[in-house]
């Protein structure tokens, strides 16, 4: 995937969260990920990006 | 805006010169009609002043005021500009007094989350970017223009009017001394985002007007950092907003920050509420030391360009035929390549170098790089200052992914300030498919280290045949024997550069004046290369 590639999906889903609103965009998201999971189909390296993305969350204040 | 009880142009490090109207005694023994008529002598039209000079070409330049324009204003100057200086021989104060840089750094919550580099090695003359303030940009541009005497200035000296006659136009001067007209065959305005001369021609700015603004305050202080760009993201001084710092000479910060949609300007621009926002970002990023207000305004984003930059014999250069928005800090560099791209071209038509027709390929050339600039500066802004949940959601996303996950960081690496290709412009050839690689045709010039010198200072003063072969170099010199506007280079092949041009023994790329590629052939001949080059300047007949 090149810059321009993921420049376009960080649109795309950004339109897309503000498309289901706040209110939706948290199961909207969890579907995505199992989606892109199954469609991965390489359990360990999901399991690996889980831990990847939750690491070094920011905590609001 | 300056502090209380300092004047518009009572700046902590700079003295505003004063420039007397002209004379009326001695002006009414010069001749009101010149080949150019260039309104406004801002940074772009001192440009187009001297890039017209560079052609003999003889200009009058007209300013309403007495000084230069107050404050800082652009302070980033970018690499393609600093060619552009050179090539008007005004680059040396720019480099002894600009601060070169080439790295920026992203602050989330407090926390580094990443450093970009802009691309720059020993291959580059010049760094990707230098911060310099603009009274300065237009200070040096000054000296040079004072000293070339093919341009005269005529300061304190308003275009009122302007009407078309059959052989250019005819502009109403006002000075304080009255009125008088001036007879030009061209007129470039250069009048600035607010320009007359648009309006009196029933023009007008189209596009988005982008709600975002900034204010911009520069103060000075000895602070202890190197002349590296900081964005701070969601900073305490500003939660949800974003802070821009860059560091300029004499001990000047530029501080940015973005109004909230409810703040009112009229209130964010007021001392004390400049002064308070500044101190908190200071606390952001540890200073505690002393410092003071120099100068502060306010900028808002706009994406706005006319349809056409052209009206007849009147050429629209720089901030008169767009404005852009904050993010890629475009707005002087893309007047600045603007007034270069009309000041070659018109002086080549002027000097019967070139056909009219090479005129026409400005509006396009140059509309294309602003709109270019539009997009790249909204993919910014929508990162910079996202304004909906879910831009914000995903900058936030990528920010924190950043820590870990370098791809994600350069989703936040603003985009890097290349020069625009000209690829479907009348002043370019089409494109040789059998290249793999290489700069394209409108690019501008890749830079390369010769021995002890770069490609750059071998180019010629018109269009440069670069070659790759001695024999192909020498019959193209034999063809064009009778023309000095062009100039053959033969370079070694196999070398670092033949490879960086992705060339062969044979190929020959044609340089306009402006370093861009006019065109490109994998296998040439000297007929084709000169054919090209007569196309490409709209020339009939023989050399
Ligand atoms: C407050 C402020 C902050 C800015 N900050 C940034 C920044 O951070 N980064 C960035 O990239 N850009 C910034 N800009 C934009 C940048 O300053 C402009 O892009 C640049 O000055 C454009 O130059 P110019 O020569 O086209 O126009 P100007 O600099 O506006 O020059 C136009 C000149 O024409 C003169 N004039 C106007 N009308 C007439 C007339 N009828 N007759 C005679 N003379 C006339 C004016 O007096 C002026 O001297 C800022 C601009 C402003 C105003």
């Amino acid at each position: 995937m090149n810059h321009a590639d993921l420049e376009n999906i960080y649109a795309a889903l950004a339109r897309k969260i503000d498309e289901v609103g706040e209110a939706q965009s948290e199961l909207f998201l969890a579907k995505l990920v199992l989606l892109l999971a199954h469609n991965n189909g390489d359990a360990e390296e999901v399991l690996e990006c889980i831990d990847g993305a939750s690491a070094s969350l920011v905590t609001n204040n | 805006m300056r502090p209380n009880g300092r004047s518009e142009n009572e700046s902590l490090y700079f003295t505003y010169p004063h420039f007397d109207a002209p004379d009326p005694a001695e002006r009414s023994k010069q001749k009101d009609v010149a080949p150019v008529a260039i309104v406004g002598a801002g940074p772009i039209g001192m440009t187009a002043a001297l890039a017209l000079a560079k052609e003999g070409i003889r200009s009058v330049v007209f300013d309403n005021k007495a000084t230069f324009n107050d404050g800082s204003r652009a302070i980033c100057v970018a690499r393609p500009s600093y060619y552009i200086l050179e090539q008007l021989g005004a680059v040396a104060p720019f480099l002894e007094k600009g601060l070169g840089w080439t790295t920026g750094r992203s602050f989330f919550r407090g926390e580094k989350i990443l450093e970009f580099k802009m691309p720059d090695g020993p291959d580059e003359k010049f760094r990707p970017m230098y911060n310099l303030q603009q009274q300065y940009i237009e200070q040096f541009l000054w000296q040079a223009v004072e000293a070339n005497d093919l341009i005269e200035t005529r300061w304190q000296s308003e275009i009122t009017g302007i009407e078309d006659t059959s052989d250019g136009a005819r502009l109403n001067v006002q000075d304080p001394s009255g009125d008088y007209g001036f007879a030009a065959h061209w007129v470039l305005a250069c009048d600035g985002a607010r320009s007359q001369l648009r309006t009196m021609r029933g023009h007008r700015l189209k596009g988005e007007n982008f709600e975002g603004r900034y204010v911009i305050a520069d103060v000075q202080m000895d602070h202890d950092y190197p002349t590296i760009r900081r964005a701070l993201f969601d900073p305490d001084s500003r939660p949800g907003g974003t802070v821009l710092i860059h560091k300029q000479p004499d001990n000047i910060w530029r501080i940015d920050y973005q109004l909230e949609d409810g703040e009112s300007t009229e209130d964010a621009l007021r001392e004390e509420k400049v002064r308070e926002s500044v101190t908190s970002v200071l606390k952001d990023i540890d200073y505690t030391g002393s410092w003071e207000l120099e100068w502060w305004s306010v900028y808002s984003a706009n994406t706005l360009a006319m349809d056409d930059y052209r009206d007849g014999r009147v050429f629209f250069v720089g901030d008169s035929a767009h404005i852009v928005p904050i993010f890629g800090v475009r707005g002087l560099n893309n007047g600045l390549a603007d007034a270069a791209n009309i000041g070659w071209k018109l002086g080549w038509v002027l000097n019967g170098k070139a056909g009219e027709a090479l005129l026409d390929s400005y509006s396009p050339e140059r509309r294309g790089a602003t709109f270019d600039v539009f997009a790249n500066a909204s993919k910014s802004a929508r990162f910079m200052t996202p304004n909906s949940h879910g831009w914000r959601l995903m900058r936030d996303a990528t920010l924190s992914l950043a820590l870990t996950h370098p791809f994600a960081g350069e989703l936040a690496n603003p985009r890097q300030m290349t020069a625009f290709t000209y690829s479907e412009s009348p002043a370019t050839l089409a494109e040789d498919p059998s290249f793999i690689g290489g700069p394209g045709v409108g690019a501008l010039m890749p830079e390369s280290q010769m021995d002890g010198d770069f490609l750059s200072d071998r180019l010629g003063k018109g269009f440069t045949a670069l070659c790759f072969d001695e024999d192909l170099a020498q019959q193209i010199v034999t063809a064009c024997a009778s023309d000095n506007s062009l100039t053959v280079l033969s370079l070694a092949h196999p070398s670092a550069v033949s490879d960086k041009f992705a060339a062969d023994a044979r190929s020959v790329y044609l340089v306009r004046p402006d370093m861009h590629i006019a065109g490109r052939w994998h296998e040439a001949t000297a007929e084709v290369v000169i054919e090209g080059y007569h196309s490409v300047t709209f020339r009939k007949g023989v050399l």
